[in-house]
């Protein structure tokens, strides 16, 4: 699917970057916990959070991640919008909670990212 | 001893959450521009932002060192204390000690070290409680 279609499954407001709506995506992340993310995530990928501070976008930076979602109406400042938009990201805001968003997603072929599990932990 | 292409030092305040994270930018940009691949640009930039917001979330305030060889990327964070008691148990994925404006800022899942660990060619802590934390951290660009 590509973000538009995400805007359309998720109801969503179009924060900034409506000229990359086209981007299709694959996979994608849920967390309000930036270094869970930084973790887990290797690839390209949308991360649904309900944190609006300027950290997501550091994330965002970092792992190049090409799209944010906010859930439940949480809706960073223009400032961070601004950013973002410089950062070549695609930024909407849904209404729905993170698990209905997620949900919502799934059910339309979105997948979560591969997660590589480090060797020391595959018995635990 | 191999000839430096490029050595930057990054002074990092303690609680500063609007300039953490400004050093590992700025890291990111220069790496990219010398051509570091994909891999190791991820992989430094991770390790870098979780040093960095260690130094604001956990110390007393440090210096971020980037050193890059044609050989190896280096990340040196050296802070003033308080140091770290428990090595080993800080080490353990969980494990954190973050504070409640850390966690509101999406810190504190304990992942920071294992993190850096993990991401690192060449890790290496030290620590003395009263004194400061030093990490180094080598990723091989051949
Ligand atoms: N530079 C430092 N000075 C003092 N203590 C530190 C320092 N870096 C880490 N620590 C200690 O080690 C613990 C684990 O660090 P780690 O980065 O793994 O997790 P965290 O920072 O608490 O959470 P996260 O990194 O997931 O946001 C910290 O909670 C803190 O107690
Ligand atoms: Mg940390």
């Amino acid at each position: 699917m590509t973000i538009k279609d995400m805007v359309d499954i998720l109801h969503a407001r179009v924060l900034c970057g409506e000229e990359r709506l086209d981007t299709p995506v694959y996979t994608a992340c849920c967390s309000d916990l930036m270094s869970d993310v930084l973790a887990f995530v290797n690839e390209k990928t949308v991360l649904i959070t309900g944190l609006a501070n300027p950290h997501v976008l550091r994330t965002a930076d970092m792992l190049d991640l090409k799209c944010l979602v906010y859930v439940r109406s949480k809706v960073p400042n223009d400032e961070i919008i601004e950013q973002a938009d410089e950062q070549g990201l695609a930024v909407i805001a849904t209404r729905e909670t993170a698990f209905t968003a997620c949900g919502l997603l799934y059910s339309a072929g979105l997948r979560g990212v591969p997660i590589e599990w480090p060797e020391s932990e595959e018995a635990t | 001893m191999s000839s430096v292409l490029i050595h930057a030092d990054y002074p990092v305040e303690a609680e500063d959450y609007t300039r953490g994270g400004e050093a590992s930018a700025d890291i990111k940009r220069k790496l990219k521009q010398l051509g570091v691949s994909a891999n190791v640009l991820r992989r430094v930039s991770v390790a870098s932002y979780e040093v960095e917001m260690n130094l604001v979330i956990h110390s007393d305030g440090g210096v971020l060192t980037l050193e890059v060889s044609p050989e190896a990327v280096w990340l040196i964070s050296a802070d003033r204390g308080p140091g770290i008691p428990d090595v080993e148990m800080a080490m353990r994925e969980g494990w954190s000690t973050a504070s409640e404006t850390a966690r509101s800022q999406g810190f504190g899942a304990g992942m920071g070290l294992p993190n850096m660990k993990r991401n690192a060619d060449d890790f290496d802590i030290t620590s003395k409680v009263g004194e400061g934390t030093t990490i180094r951290m080598g990723f091989r660009l051949a």
